[in-house]
């Protein structure tokens, strides 16, 4: 199902969409009370913007001194070229163990890669743990928000999943007894499991180190409690120095839900004393990504989901219609780098208008990465043919003053040849809308009579 | 100063009175105003559906048209927004294409900025709800954006708030996109007529009579949604508003 | 190897470097850098108690907290509580009630506290109990995170963290719980 088809669908639950938009936009609200709370927000934001450009400038080096240190620190360092590479290092790694269970907090890398349904054929029990994570893994879903993973579902939907699968009371919808019941069901995973992956919010070339960030302790209860730790990143999760990590703490969590910073800002140097740690730094399209000019820019992406939450089309539509791990604007511009041909719709949805390049707390120029993408797609044969034979068509009559002044005339009387509908039999405009009513003269009939 | 009037090719087709207020507003403050009657479209709705390769004509004939002022001015934030962004030419048109590039105006910014209008002899006695368009605002800077930590100023209310007996309605959401987006009003019907919904429905709720805007695109659409759901809210360009007696 | 497949496809597509920008520390805007403290902290879920000596602390613990399992590794409280956790298997601190340990420093604009391993006796100390009370000195707070990673300079820990209130989730429907899986409350201790 492509974008459009599956915001069809969504849209069909009138009241639904508007919980969900309002939901979401609540949070664009709490991250507008939170920046604006800081003078210099606009200045945090160019200068993460800059720093991240120096990053993507110089990658090659700082990998390797991240790399130097990291093993310096007494970790194992990775390398991974594509997903499937990624899934293999980890589960080689649970081999090596003998490990059958983990426990993972959040990691939008793993998802992107496929992990838990690779660990799951090969016999490995994965429990996410962050608790929206948990509550879309038992429903056997992907996460709809790179931050709130479970942001379409309501609370009594998810009394009913945790009656099924926790044993809450029946019809128990309150947002504290659930989360208690999760909190129970998950310690217990904490308890037991010896092996943890986590995600890496950033990772500092300079010491070594990575830092994540969670509001629940997840990441941190995994972790500090398992013999191993695993620890995923993308290549372009480097920030040059550890006092970098203070602009980009300093916008992170405001941009993501408003609060001042998360509960947990976790920085991890070295393994505990008898425990493992390693770090699998994963390629997958994104050195591609980095030699595209335009749209190398999207490397610079923190994931915080503010671009999600300000979307008009992403609230109305839901994360799933992206049917990319990573939703919405930000989404919408990785995702042709990873699959042209499965992705080619969602550079489309979207208005253009703009508001996803003016929360990014990184100054990513999303909106005209869209535009970008839509010709680049569009030039390497990613459009449907009647869509080309249509704009040709358009073109033509455009292109010649006397052909566009008789067509309007034309399209005046049928209502048939405005430019921005395609031409199509069945034209979506009238579903809910209507045309203008059509003057009898055009501008320029009436111009020429009256002023010339 | 000579000002070549750019009348965008819906405008021209469907809203000529929004036309004729834009010349009436363009000859009061003493423009000499050329309307260049060759001209059809900026190449707009082509270039956001991925088809910008086939607008070299279009972009062709717009500088034949217009190289020749010393403003162009249209009554539309998106297809000023288009050319200024995006027009190019082969060759020594390129020159020409600059200078337009440079010298494109949206109508309201072209009152505040370049006439530095003060003072309008209007009159419109109406509760108006003023809808910012994503290309004026976020991409013409017409009006500060609310995602931006920085000071307010609107030009368009700038200019709203010169007309004798108008009442400005404050939106809940008051710059949210109203769903238009070109061929997004077709591709993603869905989505694109609940924007427009959503945004009518916020100035029902804060008591528009008026809702007006400087892109007739979005007005179309609103208006489309407005007329078939027979809601009791009339839409009008500013330029008609600020022409009004 | 990948490791050399992705460094030089990296090099091949980098763009032209660019410098870093100069870091400012955008100053102080808190005339009472405990009343910012306090007040971020209190706004997201944290208990804030000033203090003018350990013995209020020791108050405080036995009217609050009387007869959980309590651990900490500070000094003056030592005959509070037993030492034997340090050593022990970090599952076994499960049960634990109340960890008191220091806090380096605080941050007034986010209430962040910066712990390290130092300081947390075991990692999993101040994740673990079902209540985190740290010890910060009042002239400790520092305004803003750029302070506190000039604080931090070159500082070598093997595991640090910022630590801002209780542990807590949104995810069901955006309401607010604290304790997800962490602390389900938060004291922070300002000592002079």
């Amino acid at each position: 199902m492509n974008h459009s088809e599956a915001a069809d669908k969504f849209n069909k639950d009138f009241d639904r969409t508007t919980w969900h938009d309002e939901t979401l936009w609540w949070v664009r609200q709490k991250r507008d009370r939170a920046a604006f709370a800081i003078p210099e927000w606009e200045d945090l934001r160019n200068t993460a913007s800059q720093i991240k450009h120096n990053v993507l400038s110089n990658l090659d080096t700082y990998l390797i001194e991240f790399e130097k240190n990291a093993k310096a620190n007494g970790v194992t360092v990775h390398w991974a070229a594509d997903a499937h590479e990624h899934n293999q290092i980890v589960l080689s790694i649970l081999k090596e163990q003998g490990i059958q269970q983990i426990v993972k907090s959040k990691s939008m890398l793993t998802e992107e890669c496929h992990l838990n349904p690779f660990l799951a054929e090969n016999g490995v029990e994965v429990i996410d743990t962050d608790l929206g994570e948990r509550i879309v893994q038992l429903a056997d879903e992907p996460p709809s928000h790179i931050v709130m993973p479970c942001i379409h579902w309501k609370k009594e939907e998810i009394g009913v999943l945790f009656h099924k699968h926790l044993g809450t009371p029946e019809g128990c919808a309150d947002p504290s007894t659930l989360t208690l019941a999760a909190r129970e069901h998950l310690r217990e995973k904490f308890l037991t499991r010896r092996v943890a992956l986590t995600g890496v919010n950033f990772a500092v070339a300079e010491t070594g180190e990575f830092v994540v960030c969670t509001n629940e302790g997840n990441a941190d209860m995994g972790t500090h409690l398992a013999d191993v730790h695993i620890a995923c990143m993308g290549i372009e999760k480097i920030v040059p120095k550890r006092k970098h990590l203070g602009v980009f703490l300093r916008l992170l969590a405001r941009s993501a839900t408003g609060q001042p910073i998360t509960t947990y800002s976790s920085h991890f140097a070295k393994p505990r004393e008898g425990q493992q740690m390693h770090i699998v730094l994963v390629d997958n399209g994104r050195s591609r990504q980095l030699g595209r000019e335009e749209f190398r820019n999207s490397l610079k992406c923190i994931r915080c989901g503010a671009c999600m939450n300000t979307c008009p089309v992403y609230r109305r539509s839901g994360g799933h219609s992206y049917h990319n791990a990573v939703a919405g604007p930000i989404g919408s511009i990785l995702a042709p780098n990873l699959d042209m041909t499965k992705n080619a719709d969602l550079p489309f949805a979207s208005t253009l208008c703009g508001s996803c390049s003016n929360v990014c707390p990184v100054k990513i120029n999303i909106h005209e990465q869209l535009y970008s993408w839509r010709q680049v797609l569009t030039k390497s044969g990613h459009s449907p043919t009647a869509k080309t034979i249509g704009m040709k068509a358009m073109a033509a009559v455009l292109s010649s003053p006397s052909v566009y002044r008789f067509s309007g005339k034309i399209g005046r009387l049928t209502l048939s040849n405005t430019p921005f509908v395609v031409n199509n039999s069945l034209n979506p405009w009238y579903k809910q809308r209507e045309m203008p009513e059509p003057p009898k003269e055009s501008f320029g009939e009436w111009y020429k009579k009256n002023r010339k | 100063m000579k000002v070549g009037l750019f009348i965008p090719c819906y405008v021209d087709q469907f809203y000529p009175k929004v036309g004729i207020a834009t010349l009436q507003l363009l000859e009061k403050f003493g423009c000499e105003v050329g309307y260049p009657a060759n001209q059809t479209c900026c190449g707009q709705p082509m270039a956001n559906s991925g088809y910008e390769h086939l607008t070299h004509d279009c972009n062709r004939l717009f500088v034949q048209n217009f190289a020749d002022f010393d403003y162009i001015v249209g009554p539309s934030g998106s297809c000023v927004l288009h050319i200024k962004e995006h027009l190019h030419t082969e060759g020594e048109g390129e020159a020409k294409a600059t200078h337009i590039r440079q010298r494109v105006y949206e109508l309201t910014e072209f009152l505040t900025d370049v006439l530095k209008v003060e003072n309008l002899s209007a009159h419109f006695p109406y509760r108006v709800g003023l809808h910012q368009s994503c290309h004026g605002q976020r991409g013409l800077h017409l009006s500060q954006m609310s995602e931006l930590v920085a000071p307010a100023f609107s030009k368009p209310e700038k200019l709203l708030r010169m007309v004798d007996g108008i009442e400005l309605v404050q939106l809940t959401r008051r710059d949210e996109c109203c769903g238009f987006g070109g061929t997004f009003c077709v591709a993603e019907e869905a989505v694109s007529a609940r924007m427009g919904v959503d945004r009518i429905d916020d100035h029902i709720k804060n008591g528009t009579q008026v809702l007006t805007g400087g892109d007739m695109s979005c007005l179309m659409h609103l208006e489309g949604i407005i007329r078939r759901r027979e809601l009791p809210i009339k839409v009008m360009h500013i330029a008609e508003i600020l022409t009004a007696n | 190897m990948s490791r050399e497949k992705i460094l030089a496809a990296v090099a091949k597509n980098k763009p032209t470097l660019t410098p870093l920008p100069d870091i400012q520390d955008f100053g102080n805007p808190y005339s009472d850098l405990v009343a910012q403290f306090t007040s971020v902290l209190t706004t997201i879920g944290g208990t804030v108690v000033e203090v003018r000596s350990w013995e209020e602390i020791q108050q405080y613990v036995q009217t609050h907290f009387a007869g959980r399992r309590m651990v900490t590794n500070l000094a003056p409280l030592a005959d509070m509580a037993q030492q034997s956790w340090l050593t022990s298997d970090p599952h076994s601190l499960d049960d634990v009630g109340l960890a008191i340990l220091q806090g380096q420093f605080a941050v007034a604009e986010n209430s962040a506290v910066w712990v390290t391993e130092a300081e947390m006796g075991q990692r999993v100390t101040p994740f673990i109990a079902e209540t985190l009370a740290l010890v910060i000195q009042k002239s400790a707070i520092l305004p803003k995170m750029h302070h506190a990673y000039a604080q931090i300079g070159a500082a070598e820990y093997g595991f640090g963290a910022f630590i801002a209130g209780p542990s807590k989730t949104a995810d069901i429907e955006q309401s607010l719980v604290l304790g997800a899986h962490g602390p389900k409350s938060m004291v922070a201790f300002l000592i002079d």
